[in-house]
């Protein structure tokens, strides 16, 4: 459901702009609002999230689409943790419908999807595994790098059980936005796949933005 | 056919795991109809190479599972091919049942009072399967729901179909790399029965010769082309 906020982002306290190919990782307490802002449009945030008092308690695809009864991530969804305990909510969402059923690119899976020869690329799942790596205190590893959302993408699923990759819905300047409901770090690779008309084979940076509890 | 190496049955709300060798079968069948059997497969030489559904989805453009699909690894190989299937339609979406979900439905009933007609959940019941490979939640992928269907609208609303129950129905797994298996008979989380159900699973392991170059599932899509072309790649490598 399309929904606009009413914040401002004047009077964001964070402001960050993550190149695509890039990661962002940062803890979001309980109660602040964070969003992700699509720059120049159709670039897929790949999005993980832990419980930043226990990271073992992570994001769950499964969880969060059971509970709700719906595929789609949009106002109003409650992201689930694979405790079945709720993460954060979507406050608003000015794109109408989000991904988490696709998962994350990864070189391993881009050989399967597109070519042998196409390996050597950079994919979110590098993004992931550098950022655990480069942030050990978090105490994580690749058992921890599960089924993410692709905010800005659009998966629809057909009645007789295909899975398509749409046109998006995304444009420059949409966004979505969502409320911590316990303290999280939120783990972004900004997609850097070059193989998929999704993005028009043009990876593309986003903003992320945070607002105090309360604004 | 080739000679049984195993055959048992379950009854729902049982768990068991075991290693089986690559060209290995295990054909599942849902005897009453109405069971749910959820799996997930693991590298026995690298736990953390897993079941991926998600890769496994989009590698095909299919929600559902049924003949000719491959289950993928994380890391670009097949687990397994669907070589037979009667059913039409698995999920792999949906998780597990948890304790909450189980009593919310079907109401409590502990050990104590029902022995092993106790209302016993999926989430626990994989946590048990893990531990035995050292494992731990934190291992817990999306699993295979297999017998059940559930389809989703132009909306995205998900709806499980108990009208795809058939009794006697069968899907056939050829393992394409030596895979731990982890399975659970417990219901899925979103059967609208009255009662907790109580049906019965049976499994059949079986030597079968291996894919060949004009096999199906390798034919069914140009992806499972590649895949299984990662593990020829794999089995010519890998010291095991």
């Amino acid at each position: 459901m399309i929904k606009e906020s009413h914040l401002s982002a004047e009077s964001a306290s964070y402001r960050k702009v993550v190149p695509a190919g890039d990661y962002w990782m940062h803890v979001v307490n309980k109660g602040e609002t964070f969003r992700i802002l699509d720059l120049e449009g159709n670039q897929a945030a790949d999005t993980l999230f832990f419980n930043a008092d226990d990271p073992h308690e992570r994001y769950s695809a499964c969880d969060t689409i059971r509970e709700q009864g719906n595929v789609f991530i949009t106002t109003g969804t409650v992201l689930m943790s694979d405790l079945c305990r709720p993460m954060l909510t979507v406050t608003a969402d000015t794109v109408g419908r989000h991904d988490t059923l696709g998962g994350a690119c990864a070189t391993e899976s881009n050989t399967v999807r597109y070519a042998l020869e196409k390996f050597f690329m950079h994919a979110c799942r590098d993004s992931f595994l550098l950022a655990v790596a480069e942030n050990e205190h978090y105490g994580l590893d690749k058992r921890d790098i599960a089924h993410n959302i692709n905010f800005f993408m659009n998966v629809p699923v057909t009645a007789q059980g295909g899975l398509t990759f749409a046109d998006g819905l995304s444009a420059r300047g949409k966004y979505v936005e969502m409320r911590a409901e316990m303290n999280v770090i939120v783990l972004i690779s900004n997609c850097p796949q070059l193989n998929n008309p999704c993005n028009a084979y043009n990876p593309t940076p986003v903003e992320v933005l945070i607002w105090d509890a309360g604004a | 056919m080739s000679a049984i190496i195993h055959s048992d049955t379950m009854k729902s709300g049982k768990h068991w795991s075991f290693s089986v060798r690559r060209n290995t079968r295990l054909r599942l069948t849902d005897v009453e109809g109405g069971a749910n059997v959820a799996m997930l497969f693991y590298n026995p030489q690298n736990l953390t190479e897993r079941y991926n559904a998600p890769d496994t989805l989009k590698c095909q453009h299919t929600f559902r599972l049924t003949t000719g699909h491959c289950l993928y690894s994380d890391m670009g190989r097949i687990f397994c091919s669907i070589v037979s299937d009667t059913h039409g339609w698995h999920d792999t979406v949906c998780g597990n049942s948890n304790k909450v979900i189980v009593a919310r439905k079907w109401g409590e009933a502990s050990y104590q009072t029902h022995r092993n007609d106790w209302h016993q959940n999926g989430f626990d019941s994989f946590l048990v399967e893990l531990a035995k490979y050292g494992m731990k939640r934190r291992d817990l992928a999306a699993n295979v729901n297999w017998f059940s269907k559930v389809a989703v609208d132009e909306a995205g609303v998900i709806g499980f179909d108990p009208s795809a129950a058939k009794p006697g129905a069968t899907v056939e797994l050829r393992f394409e790399m030596d895979t731990l298996i982890l399975f659970h008979t417990c219901p899925h989380p979103l059967d609208p029965a009255p009662e907790y159900p109580r049906k019965t699973v049976r499994f059949d392991l079986f030597e079968g010769p291996a894919a060949l170059e004009d096999d199906a599932c390798r034919l069914s899509a140009p992806e499972n082309g590649r895949g299984f072309e990662n593990n020829r790649i794999f089995h010519a490598c890998s010291c095991h």
